[in-house]
């Protein structure tokens, strides 16, 4: 066999597992979506249907009973709210950290993002009550605190990661010219590094939204976000699955649109460092 | 003497006012099941009655219900003016003061609710939860096959003939399994069901002395028998199957024999879901040594967290939501099968009820034989009969329901599981100070 032919067999044996990881991810959300429109005795049948009469009974259902548009409503403010205030901390702190180093950053970076290892339930009592106790319970600005704090130290690590990347010389000259830090950093690096805050603020969009441990804790009925109600549907006595598929695909619908038109700048930023 | 007159009236109307604004806004904590969600549904015609009154519904899965209202009424956080709870809940919560007690008029006819009911939801003879739907547990079998087989299925039959029968229903090369029942972890889940059979046995979950006896000859023959029943004739995968997962094994003709909550007989009885709707019969739970706790009782019930500044409008719409006039309201809207049952004798003297509910006497039956307060064999110190009703309990039922998972499962032996879970049992005791 000739390199030729070996590197051709190489990327074909490559190209398969793609497409096999690819629909080994793909298959649950197809299943999910077929599954939304049958009735709760066909989603149940053995052996499994894949031809069957559709019915949007499911989601006139949701509708009627839940009233979707509410619960998509908080998870755009709280998803949206919660990035925007994320990146109103990360911004300054990840240039502090990268054109200003100190002789512990990367160990308070580290720090940082140790928080993520810590389970959530344990310290869900303590933020349980204080919210309760400050008025904030079942209020939105109570998630987009909360969704901002969960997601700030791997919004902070991206970001500085992408500004590293600026040459120092640039904010230098700038500097020489006079520039105020505010100026230096909406002016400059905002700017220079715009493609990375962009798909890190849409990769924080999409872990918020995806959510579901704190929103369905600390809501009841003003604030609840669509993970809530996916998970209201779940019945101790009864068959569901019909139900809980349609509305799955109703909370995870927006976000996939969403994914798929900004899949460029996203795989940017997941992708970003990771070759040099 | 005006200028008094002026501001004492002033300041009426400014609490009415202020009052007005909070008032009359009922949040309730549920879970997503069939009769719940028909309450929401009907929640138009309560807020018609009464227009100063305005209901929000929080519904939630069962495990999340019990940890958000645990939670709320632990830390008084008044988040729900109603909460849907169960009969273990209620008396325990009952005596702590947690909960309002409830007082109806005249025309609600408490008499009405069975008395099985009416006392598992009450401490020292005060109602603390109104039940909105009950439920025991019955045998319900597939008489066509047991035709077949030539067997008749009397009720509260052995655990013997169950296991003839099962035996009989069995065809494992055609997807045929004699027997379903709850395997999944859980001191609601597995732990009901075993508990019935073990108190069936003679076995009970604390001596007199509230030591723990799981270690007893009883509860031993119990589970080996559960054990060795299930992973003969039983479908594949028992450990992880609860309600949901042997509904649809049933629906599908997929198994003989379920031993189960009797609200499941609406399910496999409707033609719409089941396969074999016609072929559904039923009996009430087998015995081995007595009938004493053979079969469990539970009410999904409504009742007011002790605090809620609502407790008068709470108090109007339990009043309504577990009233004959609701159970009519339901029969009018979707037909008298669909009523929430298991709650009053008047549902089950209706002569529409019993003609559209096949399973009505023998759910009756079952109700009406369970007592909460004789379930075992021999004296115990506790209420409950697929439970104790102490707040220790739902931690040492979960360590114990995994344990006999694990059984199931093949991962341990019987008298493992029983020597683990008679330790933790005995730790979480004496922690809790009862020795």
């Amino acid at each position: 066999m000739t390199d030729k032919q070996l590197s051709a067999l190489k990327n074909r044996v490559a190209v398969t597992a793609a497409w096999i990881i690819a629909l080994v991810y793909f298959f649950p959300l197809f299943w999910m979506v077929l599954t939304s429109f049958k009735t709760e005795a066909q989603a149940i049948a053995l052996p499994p249907l894949v031809f069957f009469e559709p019915t949007l009974d499911n989601y006139f259902l949701i509708q009627e009973r839940s009233g979707y548009a509410a619960y998509a409503w908080n998870s755009v403010v709280v998803s949206v709210g919660g990035t925007a205030l994320s990146m109103l901390i990360a911004i300054p702190s990840a240039y502090a950290m990268a054109f200003n180093p100190g002789r512990w950053t990367k160990d308070i970076l580290m720090w940082m993002l140790s928080t993520k290892m810590l389970p959530a339930v344990g310290v869900l009592m303590p933020i349980y009550i204080i919210s309760l106790r400050s008025g904030f319970y079942d209020t939105k600005i109570l998630l987009v605190i909360i969704y901002a704090l969960i997601n700030l130290p791997i919004i902070m690590l991206i970001l500085f990661n992408y500004f590293r990347e600026i040459p120092k010389e640039i904010l230098e000259a700038s500097r020489m010219d006079g520039t105020s830090t505010y100026n230096e950093i909406t002016q400059i690096v905002m700017p220079l590094a715009w493609g990375g805050i962009a798909s890190t603020a849409l990769l924080s969009i999409v872990l918020c939204w995806n959510e579901a441990f704190w929103s369905i804790v600390l809501t009841t009925t003003d604030a609840a976000t669509l993970t809530a109600l996916v998970a209201s549907y779940s019945n101790p006595e009864g068959l569901f699955w019909a139900k809980v598929s349609a509305v799955s695909t109703l909370a995870c619908a927006p976000i996939v649109v969403f994914g798929w038109l900004c899949q460029k700048q996203l795989v940017q930023g997941l992708t970003f460092g990771a070759v040099k | 003497m005006k200028s008094l007159r002026n501001t004492a009236l002033g300041l009426t109307l400014g609490v009415a006012g202020a009052s007005m604004a909070f008032a009359g806004e009922l949040t309730i904590a549920t879970v997503n099941n069939g009769h719940m969600i028909e309450m929401q549904k009907l929640t138009p015609a309560f807020e018609a009655a009464n227009p100063d009154i305005t209901v929000n519904w929080v519904t939630l899965d069962e495990g999340t219900l019990r940890s958000r209202v645990t939670t709320d009424i632990t830390t008084k956080g008044g988040q729900f003016d109603i909460m849907t709870i169960g009969m273990y809940e209620a008396p325990i919560w009952g005596e702590r003061g947690w909960l309002e007690p409830l007082e109806f008029s005249a025309e609600y006819d408490a008499d009405d609710i069975l008395p099985a009911m009416r006392d598992g939801l009450s401490f020292d003879g005060t109602l603390f939860a109104a039940p909105f739907y009950g439920e025991s547990s019955m045998i319900m079998y597939r008489k066509d096959l047991l035709d077949a087989a030539g067997i008749t299925l009397e009720d509260n039959p052995s655990w013997s003939t169950i296991e003839e029968a099962a035996a009989a229903m069995t065809d494992k090369d055609a997807g045929q399994y004699g027997i379903c029942l709850r395997g999944k972890p859980g001191w609601g889940d597995n732990m009901a069901f075993i508990t019935t059979m073990a108190n069936s046995f003679g076995a009970q979950w604390f001596n007199e002395d509230w030591t723990p006896a799981l270690d007893s000859p009883e509860w031993n023959e119990a589970v080996n028998f559960y054990v060795n029943l299930l992973t003969t004739y039983g479908p594949p995968g028992s450990s992880g199957n609860s309600f949901n997962e042997i509904l649809a094994l049933m629906n599908e003709g997929k198994c003989g024999m379920w031993i189960d909550a009797t609200i499941a007989a609406s399910f496999v009885t409707d033609p719409g879901q089941s396969q074999v709707a016609d072929t559904i019969a039923f009996a009430q739970s087998p015995q081995q040594v007595t009938t004493k706790g053979a079969n469990w009782l539970w009410a999904w019930s409504l009742a007011i967290p002790a605090g809620t500044n609502q407790a008068e409008d709470a108090q109007k719409f339990i009043e309504w939501a577990t009233s004959k006039e609701y159970i009519e309201l339901v029969a009018e809207n979707n037909g008298w099968g669909s009523v929430p049952t298991g709650t009053r004798q008047s549902t089950y003297d209706n002569p529409s009820f019993q003609e559209a509910a096949v399973f009505a006497e023998a759910e009756l039956k079952a109700i009406l034989s369970a007592n909460p307060e004789d379930s075992t064999l021999n004296p115990s110190p506790y209420v409950g009969v697929q439970f104790a009703a102490i707040p220790e309990f739902q931690a040492i039922g979960t360590a114990v329901g995994q344990q006999m998972t694990a059984a199931l499962a093949g991962d341990i032996t019987v008298e493992e599981a029983l020597a683990a879970s008679q330790e933790a049992a005995d730790r979480e005791m004496r922690q809790a100070g009862y020795y």
